[in-house]
């Protein structure tokens, strides 16, 4: 899907216009292909195990969701470490989804456990140190992504986000530590999560789930990125048109008085700023169409708006 | 630095002082927490004995969110923040000094809550000198770590709904380690305990340094 036309003036050449592209689609395609292998695998080709019965193949799921949670927190703080050195967008973004896709794996992760806890451990949540810990990196998640979603200005709410990001890995580890500690002082776990002497069938049928739990997560990652980064651009698209606007306003308002004020026409650039025509107000600053940059900044979209505002004020 | 700590601590607690909310909010409601545990743990059944230290720190953590929304607060009024900003002091030196200000409200609410504790829940102290290391530590943890999410939520209209949301769960260890530490003072068994106050100083020492780094790019960000 395209959402910016490539002709967009303030699109960079590289930069991406949609969240597909020939490389993803193949990545899909194998990410799709890799699922139905997974399913077949997990639900039809390997056998039930001994003790767990069919319960077992939910850890396909499960165990690959638990691992691609914690790839995607290390995401999160290692973007999150580059934005505070760069102090550029992309990085911003790609700690965003990381979050994102951990928070929804670290649920799945969460769901699986329960539902195969329920035949296994007769009960769907008991205080195993490894559920507490994933608990609280649920929640952890959750409060990063809820400080993320305010409606914030972009130079106020990155440093935020990025030191709670940074912050991610480290409490995550804290938590987990501490968990453990915790119900390893008091009682021994009763029950392991997956069996080690696992049987060869059903230990393919789980290198199938981690394939395709990888790829689909890259494919994920890589389009919530390019929405992220598609968002960030629509934000910066009308902050440029509301500038514009009140530019446009401006010389409007500057040329609808400039008989009684005695300016000449076509010296005022707007309130406030430079009237001379050949002395321009800043590199930033759009003075009027013959000075716009038409790929600039996005403030070439300011000849469009400008025409009806003058027309409208000067009526 | 440790210069503007101190200063930024005296103004903290100078303005504590003078308004009287620690004293006469915070404290009150702390004490409150205990006794509504009170009511909800049947004192008869031994259950509020067995949960002492667990309650205990509770309402250490639920009474100090309080002080910490109290500190963070003192530098949206009167466009404070700008102030600090501009003052050329350091932003490592800011962040210490806040913190140690909620961190010597906290001992005193600590204090209050422990004399709570003796005289509702019938708790007998013991292992004194692993109690008082556990409160330093489990107090600079709290102190560290809830002045640098306060930094993160400051000036934000929802600064009252995000700081428990982003900090309880982050402060979790801490809660765990000092109520294993309490227990195993108060079991007569401290060489259970000192793992626990080791973690809980290596928990202060991470947000401490922590925010003292991060707290310029916060200020910035404001």
């Amino acid at each position: 899907m395209t959402i910016v036309s490539p002709e967009t003036p303030t699109a960079s050449p590289d930069a991406p216009t949609g969240t597909g592209s020939p490389a993803t689609r193949v990545l899909g395609g194998l990410a799709l292909a890799a699922v139905a292998l997974a399913a077949l695998y997990g639900l039809v080709w390997s056998p039930a195990d001994v003790e767990m019965q069919d319960s077992v193949r939910l850890m396909y799921v499960h165990v690959p969701a638990a691992v691609f949670t914690y790839v995607g927190c290390v995401i999160t703080t290692v973007a999150s470490i580059m934005w505070l050195r760069k102090r550029t967008a992309g990085w911003d973004v790609l700690a965003g989804a990381g979050a994102e896709l951990a928070l929804v794996l670290v649920i799945l992760t969460l769901a699986t456990g329960s539902l195969w806890g329920r035949p296994t451990w007769g009960t769907y949540w008991t205080w195993d140190a490894r559920l507490t810990s994933t608990a609280l990196l649920a929640v952890l998640l959750t409060g990063y992504l809820a400080l993320r979603r305010l409606d914030l200005d972009p130079d106020a709410r990155s440093p935020r986000v990025a030191i709670l990001g940074l912050l991610l890995v480290p409490n995550a580890i804290l938590v987990s530590r501490s968990v453990e500690w915790w119900r390893s002082l008091h009682q021994r776990a009763t029950v392991t999560t997956l069996d080690p002497q696992i049987d060869g069938d059903l230990l393919v049928a789980l290198m199938c789930g981690f394939l395709a739990m990888a790829l689909v997560f890259v494919w994920l990652l890589v389009h919530r990125f390019r929405v992220g980064w598609l968002e960030h651009q629509a934000g910066r698209l009308d902050l440029d048109q509301a500038l514009a606007d009140r530019r446009a306003e401006g010389r409007a308002a500057v040329a609808g008085t400039a008989p009684d004020t005695g300016t000449g026409p076509g010296t005022g650039t707007g309130p406030g700023e430079d009237t001379g025509p050949g002395e321009d107000t800043g590199p930033g600053e759009d003075t009027g169409p013959a000075a716009s940059p038409p790929a600039s900044s996005g403030t070439g979209a300011a000849p469009a708006p400008a025409a009806p505002a003058a027309t409208e004020v000067t009526a | 630095m440790w210069r503007d700590a101190v200063l930024v601590a005296r103004r903290d607690l100078r303005i504590e002082l003078r308004s009287r909310v620690a004293i006469s909010q915070v404290g009150p409601f702390a004490v409150l927490v205990l006794m509504l545990f009170a009511f909800a743990l049947d004192p008869d059944r031994g259950v509020l004995d067995r949960a002492t230290a667990g309650l205990y720190w509770v309402a250490v953590l639920f009474s100090g969110l309080l002080a910490l929304g109290r500190s963070a607060a003192i530098d949206e009024a009167d466009g404070v923040r700008e102030g600090l900003r501009m003052s050329g002091l350091e932003p490592g030196g800011v962040f210490l000094g806040k913190a140690a200000a909620v961190a010597a409200q906290l001992l005193a609410l600590e204090v209050l809550l422990g004399a709570g504790v003796v005289v509702l829940y019938d708790a007998e102290p013991a292992g004194p000198l692993l109690l008082v290391a556990t409160c330093l530590a489990a107090t600079a943890a709290v102190a560290g770590a809830g002045t640098l999410y306060g930094a993160l939520v400051a000036g934000l209209r929802v600064r009252e709904t995000m700081l428990p949301l982003l900090l309880l769960p982050a402060l979790a260890p801490v809660l765990i380690g000092a109520t294993r530490a309490f227990e195993a003072a108060l079991d007569g068994v401290p060489a259970d305990g000192w793992p626990w106050c080791g973690l809980l100083a290596a928990f202060a020492v991470l947000y401490s340094v922590a925010g003292a780094l991060a707290y310029g790019a916060l200020l910035e960000g404001q």
